[in-house]
Protein backbone atom coordinates (compact mmCIF):
# COMPACT_ATOMS: atom_id res chain seq x y z
CA UNK A 1 0.00 0.00 0.00
CA UNK A 2 1.48 3.31 -1.11
CA UNK A 3 1.33 6.09 1.46
CA UNK A 4 0.29 9.36 -0.10
CA UNK A 5 -0.50 12.55 1.74
CA UNK A 6 -2.06 15.24 -0.33
CA UNK A 7 -3.84 18.49 0.33
CA UNK A 8 -5.95 20.13 -2.36
CA UNK A 9 -7.39 23.60 -1.90
CA UNK A 10 -9.78 25.42 -4.20
CA UNK A 11 -11.23 28.92 -3.88
CA UNK A 12 -14.36 29.76 -5.85
CA UNK A 13 -16.60 32.77 -6.20
CA UNK A 14 -20.13 32.46 -4.82
CA UNK A 15 -21.82 31.32 -8.02
CA UNK A 16 -24.02 28.23 -8.10
CA UNK A 17 -22.52 27.44 -11.52
CA UNK A 18 -19.37 26.37 -9.64
CA UNK A 19 -21.19 23.49 -7.93
CA UNK A 20 -20.68 21.09 -10.84
CA UNK A 21 -16.98 21.95 -10.88
CA UNK A 22 -16.56 21.13 -7.18
CA UNK A 23 -18.69 18.01 -7.61
CA UNK A 24 -16.41 16.82 -10.43
CA UNK A 25 -13.29 17.51 -8.37
CA UNK A 26 -14.76 15.62 -5.40
CA UNK A 27 -15.63 12.67 -7.64
CA UNK A 28 -12.04 12.61 -8.92
CA UNK A 29 -10.66 12.61 -5.38
CA UNK A 30 -12.97 9.85 -4.09
CA UNK A 31 -12.18 7.76 -7.19
CA UNK A 32 -8.47 8.34 -6.61
CA UNK A 33 -8.85 7.22 -3.00
CA UNK A 34 -10.79 4.13 -4.14
CA UNK A 35 -13.91 4.81 -2.12
CA UNK A 36 -16.69 2.45 -3.10
CA UNK A 37 -19.39 3.79 -5.41
CA UNK A 38 -21.95 4.45 -2.66
CA UNK A 39 -19.49 6.21 -0.34
CA UNK A 40 -18.18 8.31 -3.23
CA UNK A 41 -21.71 9.34 -4.13
CA UNK A 42 -22.59 10.39 -0.58
CA UNK A 43 -19.28 12.24 -0.08
CA UNK A 44 -19.94 14.11 -3.32
CA UNK A 45 -23.43 14.99 -2.20
CA UNK A 46 -22.21 16.15 1.23
CA UNK A 47 -19.63 18.43 -0.35
CA UNK A 48 -22.21 19.76 -2.82
CA UNK A 49 -24.66 20.48 0.00
CA UNK A 50 -21.99 22.24 2.05
CA UNK A 51 -20.83 24.40 -0.85
CA UNK A 52 -24.45 25.15 -1.80
CA UNK A 53 -25.10 26.36 1.74
CA UNK A 54 -21.89 28.40 1.75
CA UNK A 55 -22.77 30.12 -1.54
CA UNK A 56 -26.48 30.55 -0.97
CA UNK A 57 -26.97 31.03 2.77
CA UNK A 58 -23.47 32.02 3.90
CA UNK A 59 -22.27 34.36 1.18
CA UNK A 60 -25.80 35.07 -0.07
CA UNK A 61 -24.75 34.70 -3.73
CA UNK A 62 -22.39 37.69 -3.41
CA UNK A 63 -19.88 37.08 -6.22
CA UNK A 64 -17.33 39.18 -4.34
CA UNK A 65 -17.29 36.67 -1.49
CA UNK A 66 -15.34 33.45 -1.77
CA UNK A 67 -15.85 29.86 -0.72
CA UNK A 68 -12.73 27.94 0.24
CA UNK A 69 -12.81 24.16 -0.14
CA UNK A 70 -9.92 22.12 1.21
CA UNK A 71 -9.49 18.36 0.83
CA UNK A 72 -7.00 16.51 3.03
CA UNK A 73 -6.25 13.07 1.63
CA UNK A 74 -4.81 10.68 4.18
CA UNK A 75 -4.30 6.93 4.32
CA UNK A 76 -7.20 6.39 6.67
CA UNK A 77 -9.59 9.23 5.86
CA UNK A 78 -10.66 12.09 3.65
CA UNK A 79 -11.21 15.37 5.51
CA UNK A 80 -13.00 18.25 3.83
CA UNK A 81 -13.34 21.83 4.98
CA UNK A 82 -15.79 24.28 3.39
CA UNK A 83 -15.44 27.90 4.52
CA UNK A 84 -17.60 30.86 3.62
CA UNK A 85 -17.44 34.59 4.37
CA UNK A 86 -20.98 35.00 5.64
CA UNK A 87 -22.45 35.83 9.03
CA UNK A 88 -22.37 32.26 10.34
CA UNK A 89 -25.13 30.31 12.03
CA UNK A 90 -25.68 28.05 15.01
CA UNK A 91 -25.95 24.46 13.85
CA UNK A 92 -28.11 23.65 16.87
CA UNK A 93 -30.67 26.20 15.68
CA UNK A 94 -31.23 24.39 12.37
CA UNK A 95 -34.69 22.75 12.54
CA UNK A 96 -34.84 18.95 12.50
CA UNK A 97 -36.39 17.97 9.13
CA UNK A 98 -37.76 14.79 10.71
CA UNK A 99 -40.02 16.69 13.10
CA UNK A 100 -43.66 16.46 12.06
CA UNK A 101 -43.97 20.23 11.57
CA UNK A 102 -40.97 20.25 9.21
CA UNK A 103 -41.65 17.09 7.24
CA UNK A 104 -43.37 18.86 4.35
CA UNK A 105 -41.08 21.88 4.21
CA UNK A 106 -39.27 22.14 0.88
CA UNK A 107 -36.02 23.26 2.52
CA UNK A 108 -33.84 22.26 5.42
CA UNK A 109 -32.57 18.76 4.62
CA UNK A 110 -29.03 19.53 3.41
CA UNK A 111 -27.33 19.56 6.81
CA UNK A 112 -29.26 16.47 7.87
CA UNK A 113 -27.95 14.59 4.82
CA UNK A 114 -24.37 15.75 5.51
CA UNK A 115 -24.60 14.52 9.10
CA UNK A 116 -26.05 11.22 7.93
CA UNK A 117 -23.50 10.39 5.26
CA UNK A 118 -20.24 11.62 6.76
CA UNK A 119 -18.47 10.00 9.73
CA UNK A 120 -17.67 13.27 11.47
CA UNK A 121 -19.20 16.71 10.95
CA UNK A 122 -18.44 19.94 12.78
CA UNK A 123 -19.78 23.43 12.21
CA UNK A 124 -17.24 26.01 13.34
CA UNK A 125 -17.57 29.79 13.39
CA UNK A 126 -14.39 31.38 12.08
CA UNK A 127 -12.57 34.06 14.08
CA UNK A 128 -12.32 36.29 11.00
CA UNK A 129 -16.04 35.87 10.33
CA UNK A 130 -17.80 33.24 8.29
CA UNK A 131 -18.43 29.58 8.93
CA UNK A 132 -16.55 26.36 8.39
CA UNK A 133 -18.10 22.98 7.79
CA UNK A 134 -15.51 20.32 8.59
CA UNK A 135 -16.34 16.76 7.66
CA UNK A 136 -14.53 13.45 7.59
CA UNK A 137 -15.11 10.18 5.78
CA UNK A 138 -13.02 7.25 6.93
CA UNK A 139 -11.44 4.88 4.45
CA UNK A 140 -12.68 1.40 5.25
CA UNK A 141 -10.37 -1.59 5.30
CA UNK A 142 -11.22 -2.80 1.79
CA UNK A 143 -10.51 0.58 0.22
CA UNK A 144 -7.62 2.91 -0.26
CA UNK A 145 -5.31 0.86 -2.49
CA UNK A 146 -3.49 4.03 -3.49
CA UNK A 147 -3.16 5.42 0.00
CA UNK B 1 -32.00 17.57 -16.65
CA UNK B 2 -34.62 16.60 -19.21
CA UNK B 3 -38.34 16.03 -18.77
CA UNK B 4 -40.42 14.28 -21.43
CA UNK B 5 -44.16 14.62 -20.88
CA UNK B 6 -46.50 11.83 -21.97
CA UNK B 7 -50.27 11.62 -21.64
CA UNK B 8 -51.97 8.34 -20.79
CA UNK B 9 -55.72 8.97 -20.71
CA UNK B 10 -56.12 11.87 -18.30
CA UNK B 11 -52.83 11.13 -16.55
CA UNK B 12 -49.61 13.06 -17.21
CA UNK B 13 -46.45 10.99 -16.99
CA UNK B 14 -43.19 12.92 -16.64
CA UNK B 15 -40.13 10.92 -17.66
CA UNK B 16 -37.27 12.71 -15.91
CA UNK B 17 -33.63 12.08 -16.71
CA UNK B 18 -30.31 13.53 -15.63
CA UNK B 19 -29.78 15.62 -12.50
CA UNK B 20 -32.39 17.29 -10.31
CA UNK B 21 -30.25 19.82 -8.47
CA UNK B 22 -30.62 23.40 -7.30
CA UNK B 23 -31.23 25.72 -10.23
CA UNK B 24 -31.96 24.40 -13.68
CA UNK B 25 -33.11 20.96 -12.52
CA UNK B 26 -35.46 22.10 -9.78
CA UNK B 27 -36.89 24.88 -11.97
CA UNK B 28 -37.57 22.41 -14.80
CA UNK B 29 -39.63 20.23 -12.43
CA UNK B 30 -41.47 23.22 -10.96
CA UNK B 31 -42.30 24.80 -14.33
CA UNK B 32 -43.48 21.54 -15.87
CA UNK B 33 -45.80 20.82 -12.96
CA UNK B 34 -47.15 24.40 -13.01
CA UNK B 35 -47.87 24.11 -16.75
CA UNK B 36 -49.82 20.89 -16.18
CA UNK B 37 -51.87 22.48 -13.40
CA UNK B 38 -52.56 25.56 -15.56
CA UNK B 39 -53.87 23.26 -18.30
CA UNK B 40 -56.20 21.60 -15.80
CA UNK B 41 -54.17 18.42 -15.24
CA UNK B 42 -54.83 16.78 -11.89
CA UNK B 43 -53.17 13.37 -12.15
CA UNK B 44 -49.41 13.34 -12.39
CA UNK B 45 -46.81 10.58 -12.29
CA UNK B 46 -43.15 11.58 -11.93
CA UNK B 47 -40.94 8.84 -13.34
CA UNK B 48 -37.49 9.06 -11.71
CA UNK B 49 -35.96 5.90 -13.20
CA UNK B 50 -33.33 7.80 -15.20
CA UNK B 51 -32.51 10.47 -12.62
CA UNK B 52 -28.87 9.74 -11.86
CA UNK B 53 -28.39 12.48 -9.28
CA UNK B 54 -30.54 14.49 -6.91
CA UNK B 55 -29.58 16.87 -4.11
CA UNK B 56 -31.54 18.13 -1.11
CA UNK B 57 -33.00 20.92 -3.26
CA UNK B 58 -34.25 18.30 -5.72
CA UNK B 59 -35.84 16.33 -2.90
CA UNK B 60 -37.32 19.60 -1.61
CA UNK B 61 -38.71 20.35 -5.08
CA UNK B 62 -40.50 17.00 -5.10
CA UNK B 63 -42.04 17.94 -1.74
CA UNK B 64 -42.98 21.40 -3.01
CA UNK B 65 -44.66 20.05 -6.13
CA UNK B 66 -46.45 17.37 -4.12
CA UNK B 67 -47.95 20.07 -1.88
CA UNK B 68 -48.78 22.34 -4.84
CA UNK B 69 -50.56 19.55 -6.72
CA UNK B 70 -52.38 18.28 -3.61
CA UNK B 71 -53.56 21.76 -2.66
CA UNK B 72 -54.89 22.18 -6.21
CA UNK B 73 -57.03 19.10 -5.76
CA UNK B 74 -54.74 16.86 -7.77
CA UNK B 75 -52.56 13.84 -7.08
CA UNK B 76 -48.83 13.42 -7.67
CA UNK B 77 -47.23 9.98 -7.46
CA UNK B 78 -43.65 8.82 -7.88
CA UNK B 79 -42.53 6.01 -10.17
CA UNK B 80 -39.35 3.92 -10.26
CA UNK B 81 -37.17 5.44 -7.58
CA UNK B 82 -33.47 4.74 -7.92
CA UNK B 83 -31.82 3.13 -4.91
CA UNK B 84 -30.26 6.44 -3.88
CA UNK B 85 -33.43 8.49 -4.21
CA UNK B 86 -35.27 5.86 -2.21
CA UNK B 87 -32.62 6.11 0.52
CA UNK B 88 -32.81 9.91 0.60
CA UNK B 89 -36.61 9.79 0.91
CA UNK B 90 -36.50 7.04 3.50
CA UNK B 91 -34.08 8.67 5.93
CA UNK B 92 -36.08 11.90 5.85
CA UNK B 93 -39.36 10.01 6.41
CA UNK B 94 -40.69 11.17 3.05
CA UNK B 95 -41.55 7.65 1.91
CA UNK B 96 -44.46 7.99 4.33
CA UNK B 97 -45.62 11.07 2.40
CA UNK B 98 -45.36 10.05 -1.25
CA UNK B 99 -47.20 7.27 -2.99
CA UNK B 100 -44.44 5.33 -4.75
CA UNK B 101 -44.76 2.65 -7.43
CA UNK B 102 -42.27 0.29 -9.04
CA UNK B 103 -44.22 -0.23 -12.25
CA UNK B 104 -45.96 2.25 -14.52
CA UNK B 105 -49.01 0.01 -14.89
CA UNK B 106 -49.47 -0.04 -11.11
CA UNK B 107 -49.02 3.74 -10.91
CA UNK B 108 -51.57 4.32 -13.68
CA UNK B 109 -54.04 1.87 -12.12
CA UNK B 110 -53.77 3.63 -8.76
CA UNK B 111 -55.70 6.61 -10.16
CA UNK B 112 -58.75 4.56 -11.11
Amino acid sequence: MTKITNDIEVIISSALENLDLIQALTDCITHYMSFDEDSAHWIGMSVRESVTNAIQHGNKLDLGKKVNIRFELRADKLSISVRDQGNGFKAEDVPNPLDAENLLKPNGRGIFYIRTFMDEVEFRPLSQGGMEVYMVKKVSSNQGDLL
Amino acid sequence: MKIVKRTVGDIQVLDCSGKITLGEGTMAVRNTIMDILKDGGKKIIVNLADVNYIDSSGIGELVRTYITVSSSGGQLKLLSLTKKIQELLQITKLLTVFQVYDSESAALASFS
